[in-house]
């Protein structure tokens, strides 16, 4: 857009600079990514002599060796992920577009109070105490698959952003056109606006599964079981395990933290668990970066 | 003689309407579940909780949650951290993030421009542990890219800096910066591309330069955006992004005078000292502050420039 007038744009000198600079500013944003990966592929004499370095003097994939063959938690800690990830994101999706798809009903006379019980939920909370509270002692959720799916059904926000998504890409004539053809809302929910719908919910459901995904405090709050500990609880968990030790060295006899020491997997093994966390996300992100920057443009939330 | 036609054209009215409230009722429980439920918890800030009896059946003890609170000497340190960090953040990254949207439009290569974006995101797609970890890469006292940094410079060798509270503000800081300057970025460039192009050729056709054009047409077109953003950052000023200040410090005890903020103090209230009345009373404090803060500021919004402001 900008490029079509060439006449308005920058001298080359400044584009020079420019470009230089972004691009410096891009080497930033990677390099501690880069860092990680590669001590993850680092042997651990290179690590014990040289330190964690960008360009170690030895590199191995034992760290990845090593966690094949004891990583029958990591491979839970997927197969969790992976469910709670599809089944929230699916649930929510649905959840959240029907209402939508309500709130957009500008005939509807219930629409100012559905759109307010939502919007209020956006400016003011429980928090955290109550909501533990009462999802461990009245709803029985501690320990359970289903605190993942659960409490995240509903975000206000989304509904709000699906809803104007809504308005501005079907025109209130389909739904009259519609009616008078005698169709009832559920039709027109799956039949007309689902299909409209699908650019939304993709951008959406994209927020949905990288949230889920990247929850580690669901986890830490509310589950100890090690079969349902999701992946990045589990990198918390070690991280604490690792200061557990070095708070309490004095008081633990050595039997006790050589136990510790003996469950926990080395430095360039934690790398490599970590990289394993993120790899998904990592690779999937070329795709679907650009439903994000969508998602933005949508996402003008007044109203 | 029309009292019976009205009331067939309200039952039809209802038959029409009656799907809706049925497509709508899976939000509107989840909504009551899981937010509406926990306000009601908020009287904990108020009772001497015992978990056996429940929210519904404990003793009140009036305002002796917030008595107790006050009287601590971590909450003075524990709200000064959360405006400072808060803050610093917001400032921050408005700035930040305006400049390197203005730069990305104007860089002529789109191509380039496309590349350095998706970078620019990537750090806001990954969780905290994993930020965490990558900042122990760098700060570990044993292995810790820094340190080598420091000695090869010849600094101390071995800082161990999970012990030392004075870099921490600015590790945050930068940290911080780091996984979400990008991402603002980008919105405000979206922004940016929405502006139409005439007034930059009649600005250009004035002899407009291109810092004056910046100062007097992008900016003020992008005042919509950066009032909405700010006044939703406004209302988390009272929040400390828990991630952030949980696991990049590795929970670490002695760093708690600089790293502690609201949230990690309610928490590690409910976790470590299982004083379930405090930590509501900490939490309704921070709603409402939060809540006052969101409505005020729309409200000067309203009064100055209602068409910036949020609701």
């Amino acid at each position: 857009m900008k490029q079509a007038n060439r006449f308005n744009s920058i001298s080359p000198g400044w584009n020079a600079v420019i470009t230089v600079f972004l691009a410096i500013i891009a080497v930033v944003c990677l390099a501690p990514l880069i860092l990680l990966i590669v001590i993850s592929f680092t042997s651990a004499d290179s690590i014990a002599y040289n330190g964690y370095a960008f360009w170690p003097s030895e590199w191995s994939t034992v760290a990845y060796s090593q966690l094949m063959k004891t990583g029958t938690q990591i491979v839970n800690g997927y197969k969790v992920t992976i469910a709670y990830t599809i089944v929230n994101t699916i649930l929510s999706l649905l959840v959240m577009s029907m209402y939508a798809y309500v709130m957009a009903q500008k005939q509807f006379r219930g629409r100012t109070f559905i759109t307010f019980f939502a919007f209020f939920t956006m400016l003011f909370g429980g928090g955290l105490v109550p909501s533990y509270i009462i999802n461990v002692k009245y709803l029985g959720l501690y320990d359970t698959f289903w605190i993942f799916v659960l409490p995240g059904l509903m975000s206000a926000y989304n509904c709000i952003i699906l809803r104007t998504f809504v308005q501005t890409t079907i025109p209130e004539s389909l739904f009259e056109a519609a009616k008078i053809d005698g169709a009832g809302h559920f039709r027109i929910y799956a039949q007309i606006v689902m299909p409209l719908f699908k650019a939304g919910l993709a951008t959406i459901g994209l927020f949905k599964v990288v949230g889920n995904w990247n929850d580690w405090f669901t986890g830490m709050l509310y589950i100890e079981n090690p079969k349902l500990t999701p992946l990045n609880t589990m990198l918390t968990r070690i991280m604490d395990n690792i200061n557990f030790i070095k708070a309490n060295a004095d008081k633990l006899s050595d039997d006790q933290v050589a136990a510790i020491l003996n469950d926990m997997p080395t430095e360039s093994c934690r790398m490599a668990i970590t990289v394993i966390t993120v790899a998904p996300i990592l690779f999937a992100y070329p795709f679907f970066q650009r439903y994000f920057v969508q998602g933005l443009t949508i996402g003008s939330v007044k109203g | 003689m029309s009292t019976p036609k009205i009331s067939k054209m309200h039952s039809r009215k209802w038959a029409e309407e009656f799907p809706l409230w049925v497509m709508a009722l899976p939000g509107l429980l989840s909504l009551l579940i899981f937010n509406y439920l926990p306000m009601v918890g908020l009287v904990m800030a108020f009772q001497r909780l015992n978990l056996q009896k429940g929210i519904f059946s404990s003793p009140f003890c009036g305002f002796d949650n917030f008595k107790f609170l006050f009287a601590s000497t971590d909450t003075a340190i524990v709200i000064r951290n959360t405006l400072a960090y808060n803050i610093c953040f917001i400032v921050i990254n408005l700035f930040l993030a305006v400049f390197m949207a203005l730069l990305l439009s104007e860089v002529i290569s789109r191509k380039f421009a496309k590349v350095v974006q998706t970078i620019y995101i990537m750090p806001h797609f990954l969780s905290w542990p994993v930020v965490a970890i990558i900042v122990f890469a760098f700060l570990s006292p044993t292995n810790g890219y820094l340190n080598k940094v420091v000695a090869a410079l010849g600094g101390p060798e071995r800082t161990n800096w999970y012990m030392i509270t004075k870099p921490w503000p600015y590790i945050l800081t930068v940290v911080n910066i780091w996984k979400g300057v990008g991402y603002s970025s980008i919105v405000y460039l979206a922004a940016i591309s929405g502006i139409s192009q005439e007034y930059y050729e009649a600005a250009m056709l004035d002899g407009a330069s291109k810092v004056q054009q910046a100062r007097y047409i992008t900016v003020p077109h992008l005042k919509t955006m950066m009032t909405i953003l700010l006044i939703m950052s406004i209302g988390g000023i009272f929040n400390g992004d828990f991630g952030l200040f949980y696991t990049v410090p590795k929970d670490s005890g002695s760093l708690y005078s600089v790293t502690n903020v609201v949230s990690t103090y309610v928490y590690r209230c409910m976790t470590e000292l299982s004083n379930y009345g405090m930590s509501t009373a900490a939490g309704l404090l921070q709603s409402v502050v939060g809540f006052i803060l969101v409505m005020f500021s729309n409200w000067v919004v309203n009064k100055i420039e209602p068409e910036n402001a949020l609701f």
